[in-house]
């Protein structure tokens, strides 16, 4: 299993980090917090950390905690725009249940 | 589910919990929102893709408003109440509009800002621009999917503060929460100093719809520094389509205007002069109401000379500004273009020779400060590491309390970074004291008359004590958006008095510039007033201390020819208080304290043995 971005969404990160300047990519994983038990972070990668996991997808490399890869391995990131609002989706194959924004899940 | 941004390494938020922040330009001619998306600070448009909001409000009766495109394409077929360039009107009364009479709307003058009779009533130019805030919010919270917390307006560097306050009021009423004012040449530099991250000193050229500012920054270290700031607050692209307009009349002669024509050849002359940032001539053409016709051709040769004088208005204050910061021309390393008349090829030309470089115009003019707002809006709301870049805004003067004699005892010097809080004690200067009267003033010289005065407030409920015994703490705290407050609290009691005041937006920069220079220029007599009003406080001490002596225990404890030798150094000292002469004033109250050291020690020792009468001795022990 891997963590993947779809093309539009590799293409969205790679146009951001290039406009910030620098960053060794992005990060993506759990915290426990939220409505419904773990919530996604996502965030930009300056420091790698030493036991990250690191998948490389359409040029984008994306950063894992091992303790995270557990509750999203098999994940899809998609960019997509809604409206006038436009950000990251996630297909999480293992979630089981999530609060109604599905900014929080369970496995 | 809900869409995500990427946070800041270590930034990420709760879920629900995303401090969603956003930049707004609220300008004269155009308005436009921002916000930082995934790192980046992006405009936010409209469902059209559109990024721009006219400023134009226009009231239908028993209906909302309409704000923006409707309302422009209005213009002409409804003047009264289509509302333009409110910014304009912000906290302004009648009486400051110099061109009220070329405005084609129904003014009512109101105390403190005038007000517009409307198909919906009477409105204020703060609703006008509460319902153009209102509409952007909308825009904002479609798109960013979730509740703010809070924006960044840009204003003027050149707006006071009854203009700062008025755009406030109309964010509260607009149900924006406002994280502060900032002034649009910064937001300027922000968007641009982040994105280039280069050093050095930069203009900040900003000839928006209805004003001009020019700024002068300095860059270093991520630092962001207000070196200078000067302009013309009835100056911009308004201006330029007004000399059109005026020449349209004049070429064709036409009789005068009723507000619908106008209306519609002011359009007609703002389409032309955009037309002329790309080709060089431009047919204007219109039907008036009376049936005539107006079929002109404008080329830009006409035109850069009917607006060669507009244009040579911004010079001055460039030059003015330069020398406020001590600079020249040459020493400016880059010049940052900001709002849409910057656009014209005649400006463009005239800010690159006098920089003698091709100004900066890499982010698009129109955006450019609606993009540093939304920057520094997402620092505000905390989505990025603090020490990452700072914005320091400059007290202009420094600020101060008046003291015994007419003094200033500087509390918070000139350029202090913003926000700052000092505090001072200060104590009674009589004996018994239960009130104090605090002024405040703001100033480089050393007597309060030479000062600006900002505020006065007093402190009742102090405790009787010897003079000199009472610890009063005075805080001066200022925020970031300039505003002072002062407050002044009695240690021991803990009584405390305060007054909110606003320093830096009453002055204008030529006033600031005057001030300081009169300090340097001064400099000499200051220190000899300053010495000379000490020893004035000094002596009338002394001469009050000794009277009050006097009239107690001067029978009792002094001979006839002591209480005489001791009048006469009192009258001596009186005298020497009504001149100037320092080294005299001196010399008679080192007269009076020599007359009167056996009689101070005579007092002591008769009120120690009043004290100590008819007690034991063990009871006095400690």
């Amino acid at each position: 299993m891997a963590i993947t971005l779809t093309e539009g969404a590799a293409t969205h990160v790679k146009k951001f980090l290039a406009k910030r300047g620098k960053g060794a990519g992005l990060r993506f994983g759990v915290r426990t917090s939220g409505c419904s038990g773990l919530a996604y972070k996502l965030e930009f990668v300056d420091l790698p950390g030493e036991d990250d996991l690191r998948f490389e997808s359409h040029g984008v490399t994306v950063f894992v905690d091992p303790k995270s890869l557990e509750y999203i391995d098999g994940t899809e990131l998609d960019f997509v725009r809604e409206g006038l609002n436009e950000g990251f989706k996630f297909n999480n194959p293992r979630v089981k249940d999530q609060c109604g924004c599905g900014e929080s899940f369970n496995v | 589910m809900a869409l995500m941004q990427i946070a800041e390494p270590g930034m990420s938020t709760d879920p629900h919990r995303h401090r969603l922040a956003i930049g707004i330009d609220l300008g004269t001619t155009n308005s436009l929102v921002a916000t930082v998306r995934n790192g980046i600070a992006v405009v936010i448009n409209d469902e059209q893709g559109r990024a721009l909001l006219p400023s134009v409000v226009r009231y239908r009766p028993e209906e909302e408003p309409h704000v923006g495109y409707a309302a422009q394409r209005a213009q002409s077929e409804d003047p009264y109440n289509t509302i333009v360039s409110v910014k304009r009107l912000m906290g302004r009364g009648l009486h400051d509009l110099a061109d009220a009479g070329s405005l084609p709307y129904a003014f009512v003058d109101a105390p403190g800002m005038v007000q517009l009779k409307t198909a919906c009533g009477i409105k204020s130019p703060v609703e006008v621009s509460a319902e153009i805030l209102k509409r952007l919010r909308e825009r904002a919270e479609h798109a960013l999917g979730g509740e703010m917390v809070g924006a960044v307006i840009t204003v003027p560097a050149y707006f006071d503060d009854a203009q700062r306050q008025a755009t406030k009021d109309a964010a509260k009423l607009a149900g924006l929460n406002v994280l502060r004012l900032l002034n649009e040449p910064t937001a300027a530099a922000v968007a641009y100093g982040l994105d280039n991250a280069a050093e050095g000193i930069y203009a900040v050229y900003d000839l928006g719809g209805g004003t001009f500012d020019i700024s002068i920054l300095r860059l270093s270290q991520g630092i962001f520094e207000v070196l200078a700031t000067n302009g013309d607050a009835a100056l911009g692209g308004d201006d330029f389509d007004h000399r059109i307009y005026c020449w349209i009349l004049e070429q064709s002669s036409l009789a005068p205007l009723s507000a619908h024509d106008t209306r519609l050849l002011l359009t007609k002359a703002r389409e032309a002069k955009e037309t002329l940032t790309e080709y060089p001539e431009v047919r204007i053409t219109a039907v008036l109401s009376t049936g005539e016709m107006v079929d002109l051709l404008l080329t830009a040769q006409v035109f850069d000379a009917l607006t060669a004088s507009l244009v040579g208005k911004t010079l001055g204050p460039t030059r003015k500004a330069l020398r406020d910061a001590g600079l020249t021309a040459d020493q400016v390393k880059g010049v940052v273009m900001v709002g849409g008349a910057t656009r014209m090829p005649q400006i463009q030309r005239t800010v690159a020779q006098f920089f003698k470089q091709e100004p900066l115009n890499n982010l698009d003019p129109d955006k450019v400060v609606a993009l540093g707002a939304a920057i520094q809006a997402n620092v505000l709301a905390g989505n990025r590491v603090a020490d990452d870049w700072l914005l320091l805004d400059v007290i202009p003067l420094s600020l101060g309390i008046e003291t015994m004699g007419g003094l200033v005892e500087r509390i918070v010097p000139r350029n202090s970074t913003l926000p700052t809080a000092r505090a001072q004690d200060f104590t009674t200067f009589k004996d018994g004291q239960t009130a104090m009267s605090f002024h405040v003033v703001q100033g480089e010289r050393e007597l309060v008359a030479d000062c600006r005065s900002l505020a006065k407030f007093e402190l009742r409920g102090i405790p009787p004590m010897a003079a000199g015994a009472a610890r009063i703490r005075v805080t001066l705290q200022v925020d970031a958006d300039g505003l002072l407050s002062v407050s002044a609290r009695e240690q021991s009691t803990g009584v405390e008095a305060s007054v909110a005041v606003k320093p830096s937006y009453g002055l204008t920069d030529d006033d600031i510039t005057r001030m300081l220079k009169d300090s340097y220029v001064h400099a000499k007599e200051d220190v000899h007033a300053r010495a000379l009003r000490e020893a004035q406080v000094e002596g009338k001490r002394l001469v009050e201390a000794t009277q009050a002596a006097l009239a107690e225990d001067g029978e009792a404890l002094l001979s006839a020819a002591e209480r005489a030798d001791i009048a006469r150094g009192l009258s001596a000292l009186a005298a020497a208080l009504e001149g100037s002469d320092l080294t005299a004033l001196k010399r008679a109250v080192e007269t009076l304290n020599g007359l009167t050291v056996e009689f101070a020690s005579r007092r002591m020792d008769a009120s120690v043995r009043k004290a100590l009468a008819g007690h034991r001795i063990e009871d006095v022990e400690c």
